[in-house]
């Protein structure tokens, strides 16, 4: 049976009676209305009359308790009245629980808080500039370190490292370049064919995955898949205190952590990346052969002719400067997550999103390099 | 009966029945024809050593550790066969309090407090936060811990928190992990006295892990020996520590357990 409540005043003195079980799954029902006449009731002596009640839980007490204590105004005549022992203790059991507690962090002028964030945001940005570059600079010392003593080094980790992140994601770099050098040579023989050029479809599939697209896909799906894994695995020791007990142990995180992941990415990026250049080659030939009539051996006859090999290396030496920014990020994105899962969620999103945009950058850099010594 | 009401009759009943019980993880055994007795209005401890399943026992109860054989009847219903109405409905007659507190980390402690509240029952958002206001200071935490984030309280404080959650809905039963491990003996005593005010003020029914000699002479009125993949011993804590079986000696014979003893004698 639902709960339910009347009432009535006698004498300036309200009665309420209560009956049936006050429970918190029936309270719903009744609480606007309990409210309106516990704000009518307010400065009025009131008796609570518990004789019919079938069944009560502590929010059902916790209820009743707040109508008596509405105010203050309520003198000696006011009480509970009638009602088995049990819900009477219970009544008296939550009484002193009756504070409210906030339930969110203070109220803040939302005008404010974006300042507060614009300004955190930028001076964060700084910072975290400021922290990367001596990250850089702890990496880099201790590697210094341990070419110096180089049993420090941990091949092991290495190999695994060089398995995981290199080996594995062969596949998906190979048919991810194949795609993109077959669109290639697809968009480029659609334009040229305009004037007439389609054989210079070759030149432009064989410089644009040597010297961009190969390296650069390489270190997209390195960022994405390799340098988040690295922000994650670093990020979750962190949370479970292992990098803590490792320096109270004498290890150095950065030897045994960082240095294995970035030596294994730095090693293994130029291969992924020559990897991704070869089938973006072989993507854009079968393209060629297919809607242009350029047989294989008529593209790479040309592409010898027409391409020099400066070119390969004007896209492979960009690998390894890639892997190390994003070896070096993910773990930097890893050794700054604190506490909360929350946090390394923030952080493995953070780490994809800068290495991106400094792979980028650095391509950027290169390009206008290249310019200049007219590479 | 305060909080079972119209149970009461059957005080004497067993309020979950376990036989039969076993679950395994691929072919490692855990427990084997176990059977146990959790009775209406007792606090039922759990001992056992590291690693003997005490943790997997309490998830096979509620329901996340699917047992290879045997029922778990609760309520007088097979919680394996209810169907998922049924469940639900058993499940909120319960809480849980689990080893680390499992607060919802991007809630604060107010809002992991009416998170069932809100799930479960048809209230307005005023009558939710008062209920969880009164929860959070009945688990004895102070009122402006109610806008922390679980990542700012104290492993202490995250235990009260979980305990406050546990107890939203006035279940009538909750499971309690090691509730008093990692508190300071300070804390734990004040723990062991909350479990038994609540207990005695709300007629809850606990189930309770434990590691803590002290929490067993304070708390429990049975106690229940996990060892060879079945509750060896199960009685009042006088009978259990006269069993004779090598690690019941140990456990209460040991300086600790003499310690724990005495101090409550
Ligand atoms: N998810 C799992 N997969 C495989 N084995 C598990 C899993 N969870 C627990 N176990 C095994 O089950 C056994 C019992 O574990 P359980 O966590 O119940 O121990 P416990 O009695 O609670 O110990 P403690 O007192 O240390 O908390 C252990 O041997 C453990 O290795
Ligand atoms: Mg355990």
């Amino acid at each position: 049976m639902a709960a339910a409540f009347s009432f009535e005043t006698r004498d300036d003195i309200w009665r309420l009676r209560v009956s049936g079980e006050w429970r918190a799954r029936f309270l719903g029902d009744i609480d606007e209305d309990l409210r309106k006449f516990q704000a009518d009731s307010v400065g009025h002596d009131l008796i609570i009359d518990l004789d019919d009640l079938t069944g009560l839980d502590t929010a059902g007490a916790m209820v009743l308790q707040r109508v008596m204590r509405a105010c203050t105004a309520r003198t000696t005549a006011s009480h509970f009245r009638g009602g088995s022992r049990a819900h009477r203790a219970l009544i008296e059991h939550v009484e002193p629980h009756l504070q409210p507690c906030p339930v969110e962090p203070p109220w803040r002028d939302p005008f404010l808080l974006l300042l507060n964030r614009l300004g955190r945001g930028a001076y964060g940005a700084y910072i975290s500039g400021i922290k990367i570059l001596s990250f850089i600079g702890v990496v880099v010392t201790t590697l210094a370190r341990v070419a110096r003593d180089p049993k420090r080094l941990r091949v092991t980790s290495i190999a695994h490292h060089m398995e995981e992140a290199g080996l594995d994601a062969m596949p998906i770099i190979g048919l991810v370049s194949f795609l993109v050098g077959a669109v290639v040579a697809y968009m480029g023989a659609k334009t040229l064919k305009i004037f007439n050029a389609e054989i210079f479809t070759v030149e432009l599939v064989g410089l644009s995955v040597l010297r961009e697209f190969g390296v650069l896909l390489a270190a997209i799906l390195l960022a994405g898949r390799s340098g988040s894994a690295f922000t994650a695995q670093i990020g979750s020791m962190k949370i479970r205190e292992e990098i803590d007990a490792m320096r109270t142990l004498g290890l150095d995180p950065i030897e045994v952590l960082v240095l294995p992941r970035t030596i294994a990415l730095v090693l293994m990026t130029p291969i992924l990346a020559f990897l991704a250049a070869m089938l973006g080659l072989i993507g854009g030939g079968l393209v060629a052969a297919q809607a242009l009539d350029v047989s294989p051996v008529l593209f790479l006859a040309r592409m010898e002719e027409s391409i020099t090999i400066s070119n390969f290396w004007a896209g492979i030496i960009k690998a390894p400067f890639f892997a190390f920014i994003i070896a070096v990020v993910g773990c930097f994105q890893g050794m700054e997550v604190e506490g909360s899962a929350e946090s390394l969620g923030q952080r493995t999103t953070l780490s994809v999103v800068q290495s991106l945009f400094l792979v980028i950058v650095i391509d950027a850099f290169f390009a206008m390099f290249y310019l200049e010594i007219d590479f | 009966m305060l909080n079972g009401g119209d149970q009461a009759l059957d005080a004497d009943a067993a309020i979950i029945s376990i036989r039969g019980l076993k679950t395994q993880f691929d072919s490692v055994v855990i427990h084997d024809d176990l059977d146990l007795d959790l009775m209406r209005g007792e606090i039922l401890g759990v001992v056992g050593g590291s690693g003997t399943g005490k943790s997997v026992l309490m998830r096979a109860i509620i329901g996340l550790k699917r047992p290879t054989a045997g029922t778990v009847r609760v309520f007088g219903e097979d919680f394996y066969r209810v169907g998922e109405a049924g469940r639900l409905a058993i499940e909120r007659r319960w809480g849980v309090l689990f080893q680390g507190g499992a607060l919802f980390s991007s809630l604060t402690v107010a809002q992991n407090v009416m998170a069932p509240i809100r799930e479960h029952l048809n209230v307005s958002d005023k009558l939710a936060e008062e209920m969880a206001a009164l929860k959070i200071s009945m688990a004895g935490l102070p009122p402006d811990a109610g806008a922390k984030y679980p990542s700012e309280l104290s492993g202490g404080m995250r235990k009260r928190a979980g305990l406050a959650r546990a107890l939203a809905l006035d279940p009538e039963i909750v499971f309690l992990d090691e509730p008093t491990a990692g508190l300071d003996p300070i804390g734990a005593a004040q723990f062991d006295e909350l479990i038994v005010n609540l207990k005695n003020s709300l007629g809850l029914t606990v189930f309770m892990v434990t590691h803590d000699l002290d929490s067993l002479y304070a708390d429990c009125d049975r106690i229940a020996v996990l060892a060879e993949n079945r509750v060896i011993e199960i009685g009042p804590l006088e009978e259990v520590r006269r069993a004779d079986h090598a690690w019941i000696r140990e456990y209460f014979a040991g300086p600790r357990g003499r310690a724990a003893g005495m101090s409550h004698a």
